[in-house]
């Protein structure tokens, strides 16, 4: 903590009477609406570290006067300020995070009456995160400061920032009439030529960025379909619905731990992996073992037949947790995200989910091509018949892998509850897409999966801010089947005599 | 039973007007030199294996070969090959002296006079036998014409003799799908016959056939030949001796032997290749 | 797949059967329209409710009916059908609210702001172009990705993949509501067709009668071709592909007459639906419906004629009922109808009573 700060809180605390807190919380109370306003706009003026804590109940809703709690009325305008106060006076707190966010607050929601306060703190502001913040914060004051020096100051500190707020605010200052000083208008222009580079270079790493989280997403979703597409030969259209069961296997795990270990639901998608995977194998398995068995070299048997078990399941889901979409919520350690630049924020959730599919490919990977089942998985798939003189239990193999594929399906649920809503519903909107990285990738190749993944999220992801997310769908079909007229066969596909 | 397309001791530019039944032949197809293919150099690879390697093959006007080789030899890919199935990645490959294989689709192919008869018999199996060669007869193909043909009394005729040759006129009415295996590799060779093209390629024709069936086809064979061109592939050396004077021995790609069966089987390397050291 | 599919189950139970069964059917549906003419105190009397619901259906048997020329002869199963039904559907439509509007624009254009007709709505006010609209814009569509589809041999799975995409990505187009196909709600609030009113028992009994005329045609059309050369080529193709073009027949031609074709006979279907139903909206293009299309000929029985019909006729048939009386249980129905068809049902209900009366 700056000793020059801790001087100014001294200071301050020694010109406040001590009953500081009890006065004010006795004007609160007494004051009407508007008399509140004023006294809010004053306290964030003039913040005092005492009132920290009165401030806070407000936040709350609570006011307590003489040891009496009583809860308040608040109206919009009334919590803005209070939010506002609240950040004033966390501007002279210890910890460097707690004054970062309320710098950043107050780049918002500052007022004019906060000038001297903030140039008091800037001086004696000593971490440079913070002080970039409020600088910031106080520079869109200044840009309605009389004094052209002042305002050119403001614009020039603007521009070096790569603030979407900045932008905003020298838009503002850019209009016509607003703006009188010539020097002072030229500046902001080139702030904000300056500031919309930055700016750019973040949303084309945001793009980016949201192209590969829904590559992963994809991936997570195809590569299921993969398996059973590839190595069975199985076109399954209730994939979709194993990823719902996974979701759904994810609510439901949440569920158990705000029941049983409140204390431990920080960690319930880490329980949620095996149970969902555990889930959707088992019913995979028992479909496999039922229906899809009988249907094996028959492709659009199983399709339809798939589509009827699609059916089933979504309506049995509908009947058991009712049509409306299920609360999943993140955990603390995946919620909120890294700011790597003013304007991008990656989102921990989608970064873990980006980790997260590649060690499923991984894993898939190792237990297709280094175990015992992946060996007879291969086997099966080019030579049924010989496998089974060899003594691989081809019914087995099958039921094994058709789990493997809903298993993973399984995890792709848990994924995606973390990043979108859970409902019955949830499985259709992905089953088209999982389909067609399958056939752009391939079939029976994960190298192809994960490139024709990874391809179409961000394929899509930049085509969307330029023709929009629709037609950018429909120019991505078109260019799938395009495509398929140089290679039939997929991205990575075994060329060889043509058996007839 | 069949009247023939070329006469080789006649100038090729001349014999063709005089096709059988009034069918159409492609014109342009030049076989002045006596050679109806001509396979050059011709490489094919499958991801780094070559399939075939350098092959060079030369049939002539009228000529019944034998290929024979071990399994992998490439056999079938440069039956691919030729059809348009596989497209060479090196090498020249000429169907008469000016139509370029490897520029044709495999319909192209087809119409220009190549028919195949394939390893494993595919017949059209919810059709009956006699709709089978309907389908296979030679006539115009297009889209337009298929809307509004009917047989006529030549091309019926024509049906029923080679149902006749090829010992199915009592099954003309009976799906092809219900035929024995023998039955479908001669319903497939009925196919190829009413086709009437100018090279055959047959793999493997008598594979499940039994003894008075494989003589019967052998028969067959050698009485097309010399109105047709004719390229077996078989592993049956009796029957292959029974029908070829000319063999050709694949291996790894490329031709190790030709000659007559006697000559080839007297051959150091291809004893070695048979048999192993 | 041994049986020669050509042969319909009506040909081998015996043509009188077959030809009475057809046209007592027949004679029942031109009476429907005729009998909801009665006075409404009538015992004879069709409620307007029966008479559209019995017209919708026998527009989704058209749809079978086109459904089963591609899949259950050529052997492509198409589960992008619905798409051509919506285009058809969505080309009569704005020619009844341009009916409805007069010369103003449309009610949905005015709501969503638009200020005047996008190029490909110009001229829908006259019927005739309508109707060739109706006709072009699932051919052409069909043609283009048809081609395109069919010249890279596209076949198998992959290919009911794509054009389940191409639905798929056609619904969100029209769910758009910048793209001027009316968004969510579609078109609706139908007044009058060739100036009659929509509503009107004349008018209703008349497009049904057409209903009943186009699946007639049909019927013939699929009866024609499937007795030419070009239907045993196409049996062929779904059978042996690579033997037919060594027999040096072009599949690419045969395959794209047959699917454009299909897709005609699609768009027209919609086009009748539309104003009997009184409403279009991208939901017929939603890949479920289409997919749904593929069971009602699964079930009848692919390659033959009237299982497609019959297969139609008793889907919706249960559907009506079930939404009303079960509406919960549908989907498992329908769900289990899917899995049984394909596991015990190969060859529909036409080919189990085909084995009936063979035994």
């Amino acid at each position: 903590m700056p000793t020059a700060l801790y001087r100014v809180i001294v200071a301050l605390l020694l010109l406040l009477p001590l009953a500081v807190h009890a006065d004010d919380a006795r004007d609160f109370a007494a004051a009407n609406n508007s008399q509140q306003a004023t006294l809010l706009q004053s306290w964030a003026a003039q913040p005092a570290p005492a009132r920290v804590e009165l401030i806070n109940s407000l936040q709350q809703g609570q006011l307590t006067v003489d040891g009496q709690t009583k809860t308040l009325r608040l109206n919009n305008r009334l919590r803005g300020l209070i939010d506002t106060a609240l950040a004033s006076h966390q501007l002279l707190a210890s910890d460097p995070k707690l004054r970062l966010s309320a710098a950043q607050h107050l780049q918002k929601s500052a007022s004019p009456a906060q000038l001297s306060f903030l140039d008091r703190q800037l001086a004696g502001e000593t971490d440079s995160d913070v002080h970039t913040a409020l600088s910031l914060a106080l520079a869109n004051l200044q840009l309605v400061d009389p004094d052209p020096a002042v305002r050119l100051a403001a614009v020039r500190l603007l521009g070096e920032t790569g603030e979407p707020l900045a932008r905003t605010r020298l838009e503002t200052l850019l209009q016509p009439g607003v703006e009188t000083d010539a020097t002072v208008h030229t500046a902001a222009e080139t702030s904000l030529s300056q500031v919309k580079r930055k700016l750019m270079i973040g949303d084309l790493l945001g793009q980016a960025f949201s192209g590969l989280s829904l590559g992963s997403i994809l991936l997570l979703a195809a590569l299921g379909l993969a398996i059973t597409f590839g190595l069975l030969g199985v076109i399954n259209m209730a994939h979709g619905e194993m990823l719902m069961l996974g979701a759904y296997s994810t609510y439901c795990v949440q569920l158990l731990f705000q029941r049983f270990a409140p204390g431990a639901i920080e960690f319930y998608p880490l329980l949620a992996l095996p149970v969902a995977f555990f889930v959707t194998a088992a019913v995979g398995m028992v479909l496999e073992r039922t229906i899809i068995r009988h249907l094996y070299g028959r492709p659009l048997e199983t399709l339809l037949a798939t589509w009827g078990i699609s059916l089933i399941l979504i309506q049995l889901v509908r009947v058991l947790f009712g049509a409306q979409n299920v609360e999943v919520a993140n955990p603390a350690w995946l919620s909120g995200g890294l700011q790597v630049l003013p304007n991008l924020v990656l989102p921990y959730n989608r970064l873990v989910i980006i980790v997260f599919a590649l060690a499923v490919v991984v894993l898939t990977w190792l237990l297709l091509n280094k175990t015992r089942l992946g060996l007879n998985v291969r086997a099966v798939t080019q030579n049924r018949n010989m496998a089974a003189c060899c003594g691989v239990p081809t019914g087995r193999v099958d039921m094994l892998a058709f789990g493997l594929g809903s298993g993973i399906a399984g995890l792709g649920g848990v994924a995606l509850s973390q990043v979108g809503n859970v409902g019955p519903d949830l499985g259709q909107g992905y089953i088209i897409d999982s389909f067609l990285v399958v056939v752009l990738g391939g079939v029976g190749q994960l190298a192809g999966t994960v490139y024709a993944a990874f391809g179409l999220g961000i394929a899509n992801k930049i085509l969307e801010p330029q023709i929009g997310a629709v037609l950018g769908k429909i120019l991505i079909l078109g260019l799938i089947i395009l495509f398929i007229q140089k290679r039939p066969q997929g991205l990575f596909a075994l060329k060889g005599r043509v058996i007839d | 039973m069949l009247e023939p397309i070329l006469d080789p001791n006649k100038d090729a530019g001349s014999s063709r007007d005089a096709i059988s039944f009034g069918q159409r032949v492609e014109p342009g197809l030049n076989t002045r030199h006596g050679t109806i293919l001509t396979l050059e150099d011709i490489s094919v690879s499958f991801d780094g294996f070559k399939a075939l390697n350098n092959l060079n093959l030369y049939i002539g006007v009228g000529e019944l070969r034998c290929i024979i080789g071990p399994n992998g030899a490439g056999k079938t890919t440069m039956m691919d090959v030729i059809t348009g199935k596989t497209r060479p990645s090196e090498g020249q490959a000429w169907f008469g002296e000016t139509l370029d294989l490897r520029q044709m689709s495999e319909v192209q192919i087809a119409q220009a006079g190549i028919g195949r008869k394939f390893q494993k018999p595919t017949v059209f199996e919810a059709l009956s036998v006699f709709e089978n060669l309907e389908l296979a007869q030679k006539t115009d193909k297009s889209v337009w014409a298929s809307l509004r043909a009917t047989l006529s009394g030549e091309q019926k005729d024509r049906i029923g003799e080679v149902l006749h040759t090829i010992r199915l006129s009592g099954s003309a009415h009976r799906p092809a799908g219900l035929l024995s295996h023998g039955q479908k590799q001669f319903l497939e060779i009925g196919m190829l016959l009413v086709q009437d093209p100018q090279l055959l390629l047959l793999d493997e024709p008598v594979a499940g056939m039994t003894d008075a069936e494989t003589e019967f086809t052998a028969e067959l064979f050698k009485s097309l030949a010399g109105k047709h061109s004719l390229m077996v592939v078989e592993h049956d050396m009796g029957f292959v001796g029974s029908i070829a004077d000319h063999v050709t021995v694949l291996h790894q790609g490329s031709v190790l032997a030709e000659g007559s069966l006697e000559q080839v089987q007297a051959d150091e390397r291809v004893i070695e290749v048979y048999l192993g050291r | 797949m041994n049986q020669p599919l050509m042969v319909t189950a009506a040909q081998k139970a015996g043509p009188t059967v077959t030809t009475l069964v057809g046209g007592l059917v027949l004679l029942v549906l031109l009476a429907l329209p005729l009998l909801s003419l009665l006075p409404a105190d009538s015992p004879f009397q069709v409620s307007a409710y029966t008479l559209t619901l019995v017209g919708k259906i026998l527009c989704y048997a058209i749809v079978a009916l086109a459904l089963d020329l591609v899949w259950g002869y050529a052997g492509r199963l198409s589960l992008g059908h619905g798409l051509f039904f919506a285009l058809g559907g969505y080309a009569m439509g704005m020619y009844l609210m341009r009916q409805a509007s007069g010369d103003e624009l449309p009610a949905f254009m005015t709501f969503l702001s638009w200020t005047e007709l996008p190029w490909y709505w110009v001229g829908t006010q006259h019927f005739w172009w309508a109707m060739c609209l109706v006709v072009l814009a699932p051919g052409l569509l069909a043609l283009v990705f048809g081609f395109f589809a069919f010249r890279s041999r596209i076949k198998g799975v992959y290919f009911s993949i794509m054009t389940q995409a191409l639905t798929f990505a056609g619904m969100l187009l029209f769910f758009r509501n910048e793209t001027g196909f009316g968004g969510n709600n579609g078109f609706t609030n139908f007044r009058s067709i060739l100036g009659f009113g929509i509503t009107e028992p004349g008018t209703r009994a008349a497009l049904f009668f057409a209903t009943v005329l186009l699946l007639v045609v049909s019927l013939f059309l699929g009866w024609k071709l499937a007795r030419s050369k070009f239907g045993r080529v196409l049996t062929a193709l779904r059978d042996a592909e690579n033997r037919l073009m060594f027999c040096g027949y072009d599949p690419r031609g045969f395959k794209l007459f047959v699917w454009v074709l299909s897709a005609v006979l699609c768009g027209l279907a919609g086009a009748l639906y539309v104003p009997q139903v009184g409403i279009i909206n991208p939901g017929e293009m939603s890949p479920t419906n289409s997919i749904e299309a593929a069971v009602w000929v699964a079930l009848g029985g692919r390659g033959t004629l009237i299982g497609p019909l019959l297969g139609a006729g008793v889907v919706n048939g249960m559907k009506s009922w079930f939404t009303v009386a079960f509406p919960e249980y549908w989907l498992f129905f329908l769900g289990a109808l899917f899995i049984i068809v394909t596991l015990y049902l190969p060859k529909g209900v036409i080919g189990l009573l085909k084995k009936k009366a063979d035994q």
